[in-house]
């Protein structure tokens, strides 16, 4: 191995070192396309590296990297949330994730839900929810599952271990490859390129994305979230748009197989089915939702208690989540932004979750002019 | 440092300090917390580096591979070196 005079890192997973991101900005120049592109990634955690690291400061002028629907909690509808509010207004105990107790449904949050007496509770895992179930065997207690492929396999794996019979889930679960093609069907489309989401893609493996970039003639790149990691797919992106190709590639070999893992996608099958699902600001997206099997009917919360969602959906007047969600806009595009809208007191889901384009740009500014 | 910036997802892998059954034990950046398992499908030692997500654990990490990654990038910017 010739030395290269570049360092090793001591933590192997720390791939950032700022000269291979230099050697990496000179190759984006190099193969940026004659037009402006524009580039969409599906994941917060994407977004907050690339905000973070100020990596749109390497980016050639005219090639603009956007996040689309890549928060499960800014793309959970009013309608699930309203549900959630509901059962834990009739006495359930509501367990979830943090983010999502602040995010508006069309009367409260289930943060303002909780100040007003109802039992909610912030959890790390479905299976704390199973754990406070069996601690309160005499009250129905309810885990709002949200969350893409990353996080279903948990959801799943506790449907599929007996749990209480006071136990059950408000799945809301979502597809990341449908919501792609959701996103390349919705006319005006501006997307030249996605980079696909790392873990996501653990699950699901990159050969996932074959149909959405055949049908689109898309290119797809699946990254991870290292600074170089992210630079290095982008680049594979730029090469294929340079080259007329609209495959598929991994850029993230460490993590992602093309096949995925069979164990969690095994899982998945087993105690869920696909459905259409509400997608907040984007609408109903065809089979990008999974809905609990039959045989695992006793703990889905949509079965066992009738409710409803509140009439309409809330739209608060200049809020541009929709379009940051449809990858239409950033953050900065938004007049509500960082002026109406804070993480103190969001207006929009995208400034709710730690994911959202909105709340990743407040804290680290998006698109930086160092 | 990385920051661990939600409850849900995490981009960084954590270590594995003590494996009961069907449960991990694992280090993230100092701090214990526990992984399930279940829907990683292969057997997991101390000192095993895992992604993990909320509580399940999806993913084996060897960091071979990501020095892999690295000797990857330096073929890349050596060959496009040639080539301009």
């Amino acid at each position: 191995m010739p030395h290269t005079g570049f360092e090793m890192s001591p933590d192997p997973f720390r791939l950032r070192d700022p000269l291979r991101a230099r050697a990496f900005a000179d190759l984006l120049a190099r193969w940026t396309p004659p037009r402006p592109v524009r580039i969409v990634h599906v994941c917060g955690t994407h977004e907050i590296t690339i905000a973070q690291h100020g990596l749109r400061e390497l980016l050639p002028d005219g090639v603009e990297v956007l996040e689309g629907p890549g928060c499960p909690v800014c793309v959970t509808s009013t309608r699930d949330l309203d549900r959630a509010v509901k059962l834990a207004e009739s006495g359930a105990i509501v367990c979830t994730f943090g983010d999502m107790t602040r995010v508006p449904g069309t009367r409260r949050t289930l943060a303002e839900a909780r100040a007003e007496g109802a039992d909610v509770r912030v959890v790390l895992s479905a299976a704390d929810a199973v754990a406070i179930a069996r601690k309160h065997p005499d009250r129905p207690v309810v885990f709002f599952a949200v969350g893409f492929e990353t996080t279903a396999p948990g959801t799943a794996a506790v449907l599929l271990d007996s749990p209480p019979a006071n136990f059950s889930v408000l799945c809301t679960h979502k597809l990341i490859p449908p919501a792609l093609s959701a996103l390349m069907s919705t006319p005006p489309v501006h997307i030249d390129a996605f980079l696909a989401p790392g873990h996501v893609s653990t699950v699901i493996g990159a050969r996932a994305y074959a149909e959405v970039a055949e049908r689109f003639h898309v290119p797809i790149v699946v990254g991870g979230f290292e600074p170089l990691d992210v630079l290095y797919a982008l680049w594979l992106a730029l090469r294929e748009l340079r080259e007329g190709r609209a495959e598929v590639e991994n850029a993230y070999p460490r993590a992602v197989t093309a096949d995925g893992n069979r164990r969690a996608q095994e899982l998945l099958a087993r105690a869920f089915e696909p459905c259409d699902a509400v997608w907040r600001g984007i609408g109903t997206i065809p089979a990008s939702g999974l809905r609990i099997r039959e045989d695992l009917a006793r703990w889905d919360a949509e079965r066992r208690f009738a409710i409803e969602g509140e009439p309409g959906e809330e739209r608060p007047p200049g809020c541009r989540c929709p379009d940051v969600l449809m990858a239409r806009a950033v953050p900065a595009d938004c007049p509500l932004f960082r002026t109406a809208c804070t993480p103190l007191s969001p207006v929009g889901p995208c400034m709710v979750g730690t994911e959202g384009a909105c709340h990743v740009w407040y804290r680290y500014g998006g698109r930086p002019k160092l | 440092m990385a920051v661990v910036t939600s409850y849900m997802c995490l981009a960084v892998p954590t270590r594995v300090v003590a494996v009961n059954g069907n449960l991990a034990t694992v280090n993230v950046q100092g701090v214990h917390t526990q992984a399930r398992l279940d829907a990683l499908g292969e057997p997991v030692a101390i000192g095993d580096y895992l992604l993990v997500h909320a509580g399940f654990a999806i993913r084996r990490l060897d960091p071979e591979d990501a020095r892999e990654t690295l000797r990857l990038f330096d073929e890349i910017f050596a060959l496009q070196a040639e080539d301009g």
